[in-house]
């Protein structure tokens, strides 16, 4: 909205108001300009691929016009395919994300308060998180089978390290300073929890549990890839074995969607917690 | 607002040979902080302190909050001996120490979570009044000025209706205008509240222009080395001869030598 005002006001204003200005810039700098700016190139390339693809430039084959892929989307849709291939995957992430996080944050909370099971503990984890995530699969798969356990546990792994990191960190991030003055005002056990401790917590928190979002898409992709009937991996798989680039490239794209949306969701949720602090 | 003086004639803190050790990381013998120290301060005083860097006057203060528990001697406040923080002493460090994430009156309501909501509200309302903050209430600390986010803290701290406030270099970290302003704001404050006033700072102007007596303290192991009385009508003049002269006493006391006995007192 922002973006579009100087244009509006640069029509409305009469001839002889305009030459009556002072001499100004007649464009905002594109600094100014908002999300508008972000948009600007990306658009851009939009059209040029559009164009060049639409000239026969681009092997269609190869990379498919912009539109032909959003008709791979409405297709998926129409056909009722879609419906189900997003649920999957969403439930997938959701599931292996609530149990990553739930024990980032029973561990995270015992190693963040207590220093000697952070002795015993923190060493272990910090060894785990050397092992690149993506190795667990085969070990994964010969323990849980090819089936949605695997894949729950393989996202679980991803979204792990960046929530149980962060808040063990923001745990011993906390001001003393501030706690002392909970304790002046008698503020103990439970209150100084609530109160005090968890909201000094929670920035540190959510950039983890962003972080282990994150994680959880890239994670269902591969666990999708390995092996799965359904989701928008598996449209990859699909479009790759049937040599479709505008279907691996759609389920790109509804991947980059639902990535963003998640995680808007989680800024949004999360925002109250953000409140008088500077960025 | 009800006034803040207990009754009688007890003292509002009573120290008797207040001591604090800090055991030293590699040494065998341990950082005396405290040695000995003796003090009272009578209900309504303002008890200025002064002393150099780390002679323990933070450490003094802190005992006296409460939240320095393992000392030698025995600290009463009211008559009462202190076993840690209560609402019964207000606390203003040299850092505001506000909840980053709590507003301005967030940030006041924290100190009376025991009152009603509607009572909280009418103390909010009055001590945001009482440092002049009105229309800032909604305000969060990273949006307010070093001397008006220490107005917070000194509200906050007076909310619970202390019968003491310990104030710790409070306005250590002003300017020297700012500072002159806060100080002229304490001394409003202290007329309209009586509240008891232990005042720590190393600024000796600031120690004679609101202290009804000052206590001098010498460093390691740190002990009151001499207490003098300033018998000046408020507002005090800080051009005024007497003033100067004050001073000058103070001064001379804090750069003695160690271990001097005074001479003499004032
Ligand atoms: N928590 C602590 N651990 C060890 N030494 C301390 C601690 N707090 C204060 N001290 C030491 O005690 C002495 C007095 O400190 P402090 O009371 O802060 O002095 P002041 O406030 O007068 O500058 C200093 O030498 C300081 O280093
Ligand atoms: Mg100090």
């Amino acid at each position: 909205m922002a973006g579009s005002q100087p244009t509006t006001i640069e029509g409305a204003v009469p001839q002889a108001a305009r030459s009556a200005r002072a001499p100004g810039p007649r464009f905002r700098p594109v600094s100014e300009w908002g999300p508008a700016a972000g948009l600007l190139l990306p658009t851009l390339a939009l059209i040029l691929w559009e164009v060049l693809a639409r000239t026969g430039f681009l092997p269609p084959n190869w990379l498919p016009a912009p539109t032909v892929i959003a008709d791979a989307i409405r297709d998926l849709a129409s056909s009722g395919e879609l419906w189900g291939h997003l649920t999957a995957t969403l439930a997938r992430v959701l599931a292996g994300f609530v149990l990553g996080v739930a024990a980032a944050t029973v561990l995270g909370v015992l190693t963040g308060a207590s220093a000697s099971l952070r002795a015993l503990l923190d060493p272990t984890l910090q060894a785990l998180r050397n092992i690149p995530s993506m190795a667990w699969i085969p070990l994964f798969l010969l323990w849980l089978g090819i089936q949605e356990a695997s894949k729950v546990t393989l996202i679980a792994v991803g979204a792990f390290f960046p929530v149980y990191l962060n808040l063990v960190q923001g745990i011993l991030d906390i001001d003393p300073k501030l706690v002392e003055v909970g304790h002046v005002y008698g503020y103990r056990g439970l209150a100084l929890v609530r109160r005090v401790l968890l909201p000094a917590t929670m920035p540190a928190y959510l950039v983890g549990l962003r972080g282990g979002l994150g994680l959880a898409w890239m994670f269902v992709v591969a666990a999708e890839i390995m092996g799965a009937s359904r989701g928008l991996g598996y449209v990859m798989i699909d479009g790759q074995a049937s040599s479709r680039a505008d279907l691996i490239l759609a389920s790109l794209v509804l991947f980059a969607l639902l990535g963003k949306a998640t995680d808007s969701l989680l800024v949004l949720g999360g925002r109250r917690f953000r409140r008088g602090r500077a960025t | 607002m009800p006034s803040r003086t207990p009754s009688s004639d007890e003292s509002a803190i009573r120290l008797r040979r207040i001591s604090k050790t800090y055991p030293r990381p590699g040494r065998a013998d341990d950082l005396v902080a405290l040695q000995d120290v003796d003090l009272e301060v009578a209900p309504g005083e303002v008890l200025a302190v002064v002393g150099a860097s780390g002679c323990g006057k933070s450490t003094l203060l802190r005992i006296v909050a409460g939240l320095e528990q393992r000392h030698g001697g025995t600290v009463e406040v009211a008559g009462r001996p202190v076993t840690g923080p209560g609402t019964d002493r207000g606390v203003v460090f040299q850092e505001h120490r506000l909840l980053p994430w709590l507003t301005v009156e967030q940030n006041i309501a924290f100190a009376v979570p025991h009152l009603d909501p509607e009572s909280r509200l009418r103390t909010v309302a009055e001590h945001v009044a009482l440092v002049g903050l009105q229309g800032f209430e909604r305000c969060y600390p990273s949006q307010l000025s070093g001397g008006m986010a220490q107005r917070v803290a000194i509200a906050r701290a007076l909310a619970p209706r202390p019968a003491v406030l310990l104030l710790d270099e409070p306005f250590g970290a002003l300017d020297a205008f700012t500072r002159m302003q806060m100080q002229d704001e304490v001394l409003r404050i202290w007329e309209a509240e009586r509240t008891t006033l232990v005042l720590v700072t190393h600024d000796i102007d600031e120690a004679v222009f609101l202290g009804d007596r000052v206590v001098v303290m010498s460093s390691r192991p740190g002990r009151v080395r001499r207490v003098i009385p300033v018998e000046l009508p408020r507002p005090r003049d800080r051009t005024s001869w007497e003033f100067a002269s004050l001073r000058k006493a103070v001064h001379q006391e804090f750069f003695q030598s160690r271990g001097r006995e005074p001479e003499f007192q004032i």
